[in-house]
């Protein structure tokens, strides 16, 4: 595999990076917001490989128009798969912060070895 | 006009549907009723369903009568049947035997917001079951799954919290995986519909990504199902949970992650994957085995009950995965039947549980000392749901120990070791359930001594499940049937 | 026989449900009054006699009572026939109900003891559960309620309920149920796979099917699973259930429970693996005459040390146990004759000998053997029991013990099995040795100058007594019938 094609699939690389950063956050930060700022990045990894792979090259919306034929346009599907997981995703970050301000009025921390420490 | 044809959709619609509606309903007796009521709804729908697969049909639905795979179908077999059947069942039970405890637990202005949770739970749970759609499976898996996230949220203890915090991160991790590996999959079919992709992954030239795939599901669903050592979420998760929500969610919450693992394996990559049978067994057969052991282990020394408990569903689902790993009719056969006969007992135990912590705020089992003796119902359908989980003859729990033994032995070398650990872990099994039961009935007690009984709602859906572990273990031949032809139809699939 | 095409048969399905419904009736009675209660017990042994015996003429004319009730799985199922073997311990065990009863009365309220209703209760249970295996059609049918007993006799063992009680109920649960499950339970599924059925089937269902080393281990795993039939070393729980009250030692430490373990082991030999296959193969089943003898050697000489009397008549009975285990492994025609006749004649005996140790606790609360001198005197129709039943352990004429010792020896002399033949008269010597002190103490030895005074047991307890040592005595002179009765057991087999 040249360097060409390396490049070719750069969108991957970079789900690839971002992908694995979410998921480090999240294991490795103890604060809880870290966390879940982590599993958001972990998440947006995964709508950009679904965005990635919808594109065709020279596609349009797709959107049929009269008069013109053999019109090239993008995979909607994928849009319309990742936006219904961009819902999943900002529902469970709303959860996860609604659960993390409880937290912080129950434990008056939100660090995840103290909060360990205090039960 | 005849609806059967349209049960697969009003499986799932009645509960999602009726889950904002019971919002309305301000006095929390209507909203138990309702809640009770479309639960009740959605098993009759399921058994419906069940006799009629177990009859030898299989429900078919296009959704707005779209076509797959353009449309969304669902599809209602022999495993989905049985899936089905333990979700709804769970569910009634939880649901009928609900609001002393809730009362107990939940201040009353917010329990129409908790049983509109459980409902929103119930459909994203039903809904998984019935999708034949690799991603709304995965959108009715995250309903379900925060609907969850904020029922075991909504128990007094504070420990709640940090409890579902992780549940949330690890199950959110293991969705994702799971929608990775389906994005993969799209990307080299270009189909959704599992029984498409399973039609086009054969002609996919580059098979790298769909082994990728079949990696990043297997990972995402056994997280979701917790397989050792993926389980780290599900103890505190459980022991935390409101009583009535750890009932329905140690029942079937899991088991629905499991049966979709085995269904996408099945029905996408067994036929499709040169030797994907013995990957699939030599990766998940340790695990389960470990799991059983380490499980079992731990749980034998865990001092809170519904900690013990929860270790001992961790062991149990171990079971279910060891079966599935041998990818024979047996083995599957097995599986399928311990998803049903392990949520009855354990569905069971977490209700009779429920009982003893209406009198009991503390349920560390040396504060339940001598519970036994102010509270015999209960404790008997302890020893009875407890017995069934040891898999005692005349129980339920037994006839899958059985399956799953003599499926073993069809596994040439290996046999030995399988039926060793299987009766070993057994054995453990009884040495956890004796503590309770030791404990229950011959330590003096510790604390003030329950006043009497739990109330009779709760006692009779206790006793009507403890029954239930009995007539299934002599006549099982109804979730056999639906076992066998799951296992079956899952055999179909395979190389 | 063809347990697939057996019907309902009434007599069975009365003899089940009669312990039942007088456990039924007893919990409702004692609402009413302890009298009624033990009326209601009376009633139901009765019945259940009657109901057995019942049915012994059609047994003598050859006809087996059968009834499938229902399959579990495929080749797996509930079924019930009455043979000989089984005949005659059901018969043996509701006969002597009727006398335990009696006892039972005179007992704890001579003793006071509390939960008598409980007792009652559980006792009926456990009588349920020893018809289910008397008339067990398949090893399953006898693996269910062979746990069944287990799990019905532990609240009659723990009655008492204080620590050392619970310690030594424990290890009876412990012992019985981990043997059962650990290698029972892999010991019938084995054979199940092999043999393709577990029908009970004169001349066995395993020839042809295994060999080899492989019929030793199989046979191991029987017998050491089956726990209940104390060969050493799985003899720990006896010795421990007598903490459990005199009249649960008498009727089923020394009868129902035991027997239910050595008739299993008898059923086993002779229906599953078949003599004349076992035979053929005696390389590797012959083992088992050396570990019967073993036990009854080790066991008499451990009773021979004991201090306390109920434990000496615990040891004594694990060797008389080895006894039937031992005729039943000569594998000739006349042993397995004494094999059925021991059963009988060590019940009587025995049953004799816990009446009289139950009789001495009652009326003076003496339980060591040092405390038992002079006591003759003022408990004459005791000890003219205890001595009778005594003899008969030794096995001198006329009593019962005698008659089975001569058809075990007989068997041996058939076999040319010297070890059998000396182990017998080791035994003897050994029996003699423990019991002939106690007997001479009892009769003539002064009693300590500071003894209490006290006279003979409550009359209920004396007269059950009485009536097992004549029944000990009668049996010498009435044993045509149940030679007769066993002589079918070996028809084919009269070389």
């Amino acid at each position: 595999m040249n360097l060409f094609e390396l490049l070719g699939i750069f969108n991957y690389w970079v789900f690839a990076i971002v992908l694995t950063v979410g998921l480090y956050t999240v294991i490795a930060k103890t604060n809880l917001v870290k966390k879940l700022i982590g599993l958001s990045i972990f998440q947006s990894a995964v709508f950009l490989m679904y965005i990635t792979m919808d594109k065709v090259e020279g596609g349009t919306a797709p959107i049929i128009q009269k008069g013109v034929e053999n019109q090239v346009f993008s995979n909607p599907l994928p849009q319309v798969l990742i936006l219904t997981a961009i819902v999943v995703g900002v529902s469970t970050l709303a959860l996860g912060l609604a659960i993390v301000v409880r937290i912080y009025e129950t434990y008056d921390t939100i660090e995840e070895n103290e909060i360990l420490d205090a039960d | 006009m005849d609806l059967t044809p349209h049960l697969p959709a009003l499986q799932v619609i009645v509960p999602m549907l009726s889950s904002p509606l019971i919002l309305l309903l301000k006095p929390r007796g209507l909203a138990w009723a309702g809640a009770a009521a479309v639960a009740l709804f959605s098993f009759a729908i399921a058994l419906n369903m069940a006799l009629a697969v177990a009859r030898g049909n299989e429900f078919y639905y296009e959704m707005g009568g779209w076509q797959a795979p353009y449309g969304i179908a669902l599809s209602v077999d022999g495993f989905s049947a049985l899936v089905l059947l333990i979700i709804t069942g769970a569910a009634a039970a939880a649901l009928l035997a609900a609001r002393p405890s809730v009362d107990q637990q939940i201040e009353a202005e917010r329990q129409p917001l908790f049983y509109s949770a459980f409902l929103l739970a119930l459909a994203g749970l039903t809904g998984i079951a019935v999708s034949a759609d690799a991603f709304n499976i995965f959108v009715f898996m995250e309903i379900s799954s925060l609907a969850s996230y904020v029922l075991i949220a909504g128990g007094p203890d504070r420990r709640a919290l940090p409890a579902v915090f992780k549940y949330l991160t690890m199950g959110t991790i293991g969705a994702t995986f799971y929608l990775i590996g389906v994005g993969m999959v799209y990307m080299m079919t270009g189909t959704l519909n599992l029984a498409d992709m399973e039609a086009r992954i054969g002609d996919v030239t580059d098979i790298n990504p769909i082994l990728v795939a079949a990696g990043f599901i297997t990972i995402g669903l056994a997280l979701k199902a917790a397989v050792f050592p993926l389980h780290v979420w599900l103890p505190n998760a459980y022991a935390q949970a409101p009583h009535i929500v750890t009932v329905f969610l140690a029942a079937c919450a899991t088991k629905v992650a499991i049966y979709v693992l085995i269904r996408f394996d099945y029905f996408v990559f067994q036929a499709n994957l040169e030797n994907h049978a013995l990957q699939f067994s030599t990766f998940l057969a340790p695990l389960a085995l470990f799991g059983i052991l380490v499980a079992s282990a731990v749980a034998m020394f865990e001092g809170h009950i519904k900690r013990l408990l929860a270790m001992s569903s961790v062991a149990q689902i171990g079971y279910i995965i060891l079966g599935a790993s041998f990818v024979t009719t047996a083995g599957l056969t097995a599986s399928a039947a311990h998803l049903f006969n392990h949520a009855l007992a354990k569905g069971g135990l977490f209700l009779a549980i429920t009982g003893l912590a209406y009198h009991y705020r503390d349920l560390r089992l040396d504060q339940l000392a001598g519970a036994a003796r102010t509270m015999p119902w209960t404790a008997a359908a302890i020893v009875v749901c407890g017995l069934s989980l040891v898999g005692i003859p005349g129980t339920a729990g037994f006839i899958s120990k059985w399956l799953l033994i003599n499926a073993a032995i069809d596994n040439g070398d290996m046999a030995w070791l399988l039926i060793a650990i299987v009766l070993l872990s057994s054995l453990m099994a009884l040495a956890y359930v004796y503590r309770i039961i030791d404990t229950l009935y011959f330590k003096p007690a510790v604390v003030a001594q329950a006043p009497g009984e739990a109330p009779m709602q709760l006692l009779l859906v206790i006793g009507i499940v403890a029954v239930a572990n009995i007539v299934f273990g002599l006549f099982p031949s109804f979730p056999l049937a639906l076992s066998s032809s799951a296992a079956e139809l899952l055999l179909r699939h395979t190389l | 026989m063809s347990l697939d095409n057996a019907t309902l048969n009434n007599a069975i399905l009365v003899a089940l449900c009669v312990p039942l419904i007088t456990a039924v009736g007893i919990q409702l009675a004692s609402r009413v009054s302890d009298n009624l209660r033990e009326v209601v017990t009376l009633l139901g042994a009765s019945t259940l006699a009657w109901v057995v015996w019942g049915m012994l003429p059609e047994l003598f004319s050859g006809e087996r009572p059968s009834w499938m009730v229902a399959e579990l799985l495929p080749g797996i199922t509930l079924a019930f026939e009455v043979e000989p073997l089984g005949m005659l311990f059901a018969a043996l065990a509701s006969g002597l109900w009727i006398i335990n009863s009696i006892y039972s009365i005179g007992y704890m309220r001579g003793n006071k003891e509390q939960k008598q209703t409980r007792f009652y209760t559980f006792f009926a249970l456990s009588l349920a559960a020893t018809m289910g295996v008397a008339f067990a059609g398949n090893l399953f049918t006898l693996f269910l309620f062979y746990e069944l007993l287990t799990l019905s006799t532990f609240p009659l063992v723990s009655h008492k309920g204080d620590e050392a009680t619970v310690r030594s109920a424990r290890v009876y649960l412990g012992i019985l149920l981990s043997t059962s499950i650990g290698l029972l339970l892999p010991a019938i599924i084995w054979t199940y796979h092999v043999a393709g059925t577990g029908d009970f089937t004169v001349d066995g269902i395993l020839a042809g099917k295994i060999a080899g080393a492989d019929v030793g281990l199989l046979l191991a795993l029987f017998v050491f699973g089956i726990g209940k039939a104390a060969v050493m070393p799985v003899h720990r729980w006896l010795p421990a259930a007598m903490v459990a009250p005199t009249p649960v030692s008498a009727l089923l430490h020394a009868v129902a429970v035991v027997k239910a373990g050595v008739f299993a082991v008898t059923k086993i030999i002779v229906y599953v693996f078949g003599v004349d296959f076992l035979f053929s193969a005696n390389s590797t089943a012959g083992w088992l005459i050396y570990a019967a003898a073993f036990t009854i050697i080790a066991a008499s000489l451990v009773a021979l040390r004991q201090t306390n009397l109920k434990r000496l008549l615990a040891y004594s009975t694990v060797a008389q146990l080895s006894y039937v285990v031992m005729a039943a492994a000569v594998l000739k025609p006349l042993a397995e004759i004494g094999a059925a006749i021991h059963m009988v004649a060590h019940a009587f005996g025995k049953i004799t000998l816990f009446f009289a140790a139950g009789a001495i606790y009652t009326a003076a609360k003496k339980t060591e053997l040092h405390q038992l001198r002079g006591i003759g005197r003022r408990m004459p129709w005791t000890m003219t029991a205890f001595t009778i039943g005594a003899l008969s352990m030794i096995g001198v004429p006329p009593t019962g013990g005698f008659v089975s010792k001569w058809y075990i020896l007989a068997g041996a002399f058939q076999a040319d099995n010297l070890l059998a033949i000396f182990t017998i008269i080791a035994s003897t010597v050994l029996n003699a040795a423990y019991f002939l002190p106690i007997i001479f103490m009892a009769w003539f030895a002064d009693e300590p100058s500071d003894a209490k005074p006290h006279g003979e047991a409550p009359p209920l307890v004396v007269v059950a007594l009485c009536m097992t040592a004549l029944l000990t005595l009668g049996f010498f002179f009435f044993n045509g019938p149940v030679i007769e009765l066993e002589q079918q057991l070996v028809k084919g087999m009269l070389q």
